[in-house]
């Protein structure tokens, strides 16, 4: 069945530039829960199964954890030990007596505890997952079909899944995995953010990889956007070479960012945490344009003390002698609530207060962080290696006035350079007059297009609007990008969008002056700028900016790109 | 044999959650006797069930009460006692 007469291609977006081959291993979907159906078993012969099913599961988990070893072994220990709970023993024996089947007696009795975890919330409610995936592994186990969840094939494979929840990816073995599949979610999904994160070949929303059988060989080809079914002996070899030849580039030297003409891009990393910063020097980061501070706060029921933030961001700031580092005050809302900010219920959080908004509201906590903040500016200040040079921004600025009073605020405490993110389509329309005030604009692709196309970004039905190559957006940062130029300021991008390589070039050609990505998408943006000029930059641009829609503004640059290039052989 | 009983603070930083949890239970499953613990005046729940534990929600400076039953039921007791004042999380 090989041979280019049989060979197909299933569209998607890719992740990064990478390319890879392997065998297909697909993510088996949820169980349907079992009906209630009087069993045609003897209670007996129902309880012996549902014995052997129980301890098979927490067999095979003991073994995985034993594999897994770390933090997972204990996680994976546990989940052993629910499927053998004594307690629960009971509670399937009840069902199992008043003649239930072994399928829906463990079902139930799972979801009776489930509830008294969900009750008690927090971290307990949490723990529900848990218990789901133990009862879904014993249901499957009784039923004879494959367990949800990241299949174990015993030799490295492609996984090919609906998409990855974060429960899915921290369980996941990346030594194992080849490249990632997934039929819907696109690239701001968690597995698109893991796959750049962790550098894995990935193309997501590829709706007919859903298709795709176990054990077939397939080529993801990130860059083209697809996936190669039955692909030649020929296509094989050809995608090998080119996997090794980026391997090659990734082991480049780390030059500064830049286009073709030398026209510097600096190229600066998104960061979580302090620890973060080594990866991101050794990665080429030529310092960070998004140091988010969450962190600091989402761990605690009150907000840390400026001792505990100075000294996170002096470990920051010291980590980045005489490089720019741009850190944005606290970014909460209803969506990522805080009890000591706003624990109020918001039907839209995404349109609430957040962002700056809130940070107003409890302006002590925003007092604080500038307060910390330059106390850890001048405490670096005196590096034998020269200070980094701090620079500070507020999240979801929506109007001038907001800007306004932001950079006076920052600057009472000494803090010299204070700009905002552009996230809202009022702050980018309006962005001449932010800039009167602003000392620079960071453009966060993310919400800039979410808040664009009036989509909810964490609502999986309308995913598919989360796309920031929409021409929509793009007139957006360019009116950004014209203002800046026009004020001679600085504007970054610090969104996903900076790390998708040709995308990071239209940016570019719309005027942004430097991009800021997780540190491992570094390697492939830097091999693309260095291949197209500004002004080429700047056609792309225009090629996506005159398309209709997202797809089509990508595969209007993607033409441009290439003919460019075509023009040049 | 006599009934042992005894009362304790948690002294788990974060509680007697997952990690914690699991420790306990497993070691009062290889007890092999019969152990409940409960949560202050609350009813006992079996001390071999990691659900039953967990579900207790039981945080640093909760009071519990164990008791078993049968062969060793001190030193079981102790053992478990042991465990349950230790702060797992500070290591």
């Amino acid at each position: 069945m090989t041979g280019p007469e049989t060979m197909t291609e299933l569209r998607g977006v890719g992740i990064g530039l990478g390319v890879a081959q392997g065998p297909v291993a697909r993510m088996a979907e949820p169980l349907p829960a079992p009906k209630d159906a009087p069993s045609e078993r003897s209670v007996d012969e129902e309880s012996s199964r549902v014995r052997e099913a129980v301890s098979a599961v927490a067999r095979e988990l003991e073994e995985r954890g034993n594999t897994a070893g770390g933090a997972a072994r204990d996680v994976l220990e546990a989940q052993a030990m629910m499927a053998e709970d004594p307690t629960l023993e009971a509670e399937v024996d009840t069902r199992l007596q008043a003649g239930k089947t072994g399928e829906w007696a463990v079902y139930d009795a799972f979801a009776s505890f489930r509830e008294q975890l969900t009750a008690l919330g927090g971290y307990l409610g949490e723990r529900a997952a848990d218990l789901d995936d133990v009862a879904q592994r014993v249901i499957a186990r009784l039923r004879g079909v494959a367990a949800p969840g990241i299949p174990d094939p015993g030799h490295p494979f492609v996984l090919v899944a609906k998409d990855l929840a974060p429960a899915d990816t921290a369980l996941l073995d990346l030594d194992k995995v080849l490249a990632l599949i997934t039929t819907e979610g696109g690239p701001t999904s968690h597995t698109a953010i893991l796959a750049r994160e962790k550098s894995i070949v990935a193309v997501v929303g590829a709706a007919h990889a859903a298709s795709l059988t176990e054990g077939e060989t397939v080529i993801v080809d990130a860059a083209a956007n697809l996936v190669v079914t039955s692909p030649s002996d020929d296509e094989l070899a050809r995608a090998l070479t080119r996997a090794a030849d980026r391997a090659a580039a990734a082991s480049a030297p780390l030059t500064p960012g830049a286009l073709a003409d030398g026209t510097a891009v600096p190229l600066l990393a998104n960061l979580g945490k302090p620890g973060g910063a080594s990866e991101a020097v050794e990665l080429g980061a030529e310092g960070v344009g998004l140091f988010r501070t969450e962190f600091l706060f989402l761990s605690s029921s009150s907000a840390p003390t400026v001792e505990e933030q100075r000294t996170a961001y002096t470990e920051l700031l010291a980590a980045f002698p005489g490089k720019k580092v741009v850190v944005r005050v606290l970014d909460a809302g209803a969506d990522k609530p805080l009890p000591f900010l706003n624990d109020a219920h918001e039907e839209n959080p995404a349109l609430g207060l957040r962002g700056l908004r809130a940070l107003r509201a409890s302006e002590d906590i925003l007092r604080e962080q500038l307060t910390a903040l330059a106390e850890a500016d001048a405490a670096t200040r005196r590096s034998p290696e020269g200070p980094a040079d701090l620079w500070v921004m507020a999240p979801m600025v929506s109007t001038v006035e907001e800007t306004e009073y932001f950079v006076s605020l920052a600057k009472d405490y000494g803090l010299k350079t204070a700009g905002v993110m552009v996230e809202v389509p009022s702050s980018a329309l309006l962005a001449d007059r932010i800039f009167r005030h602003a000392d620079f604009a960071s453009i966060g692709t993310n919400d800039l297009t979410q808040y664009t196309l009036a989509a909810d970004r964490l609502l999986g039905s309308v995913a598919s609007f989360q796309d920031p190559w929409h021409p929509a957006v793009l007139r957006l940062v360019r009116e950004v990008g014209a203002a800046g130029a026009a004020a001679g300021k600085p504007v970054g991008i610090c969104g996903e969008a900076a790390a998708d390589p040709l995308l990071a070039v239209v940016l570019v050609g719309l005027g942004a002056t430097t991009l800021s990505m997780a540190p491992t998408a570094l390697a492939d943006v830097r091999a693309t700028l260095l291949t197209h000029t500004l002004d080429d930059a700047r056609r792309i641009a225009e090629a996506a900016l005159a398309a209709d829609g997202a797809a089509t503004a990508r595969e209007a640059a993607t033409a441009a790109a290439s003919s460019q290039k075509a023009a040049e052989q | 044999m006599p009934q042992i009983t005894r009362t304790v603070r948690i002294g788990s930083s974060h509680g007697l959650h997952a990690r914690p949890a699991k420790l306990f239970a497993q070691a009062a499953k290889d007890s092999g006797i019969p152990v409940t613990i409960a949560k202050d005046a609350g009813a006992p729940v079996n001390a071999a069930s990691i659900l039953g534990v967990i579900a207790l929600g039981l945080d640093q400076g909760d009071y519990v009460t164990l008791s078993a039953d049968g062969a060793n039921a001190e030193a079981t007791v102790d053992a478990l006692a042991e465990l349950l004042t230790t702060d797992h999380d500070a290591a």
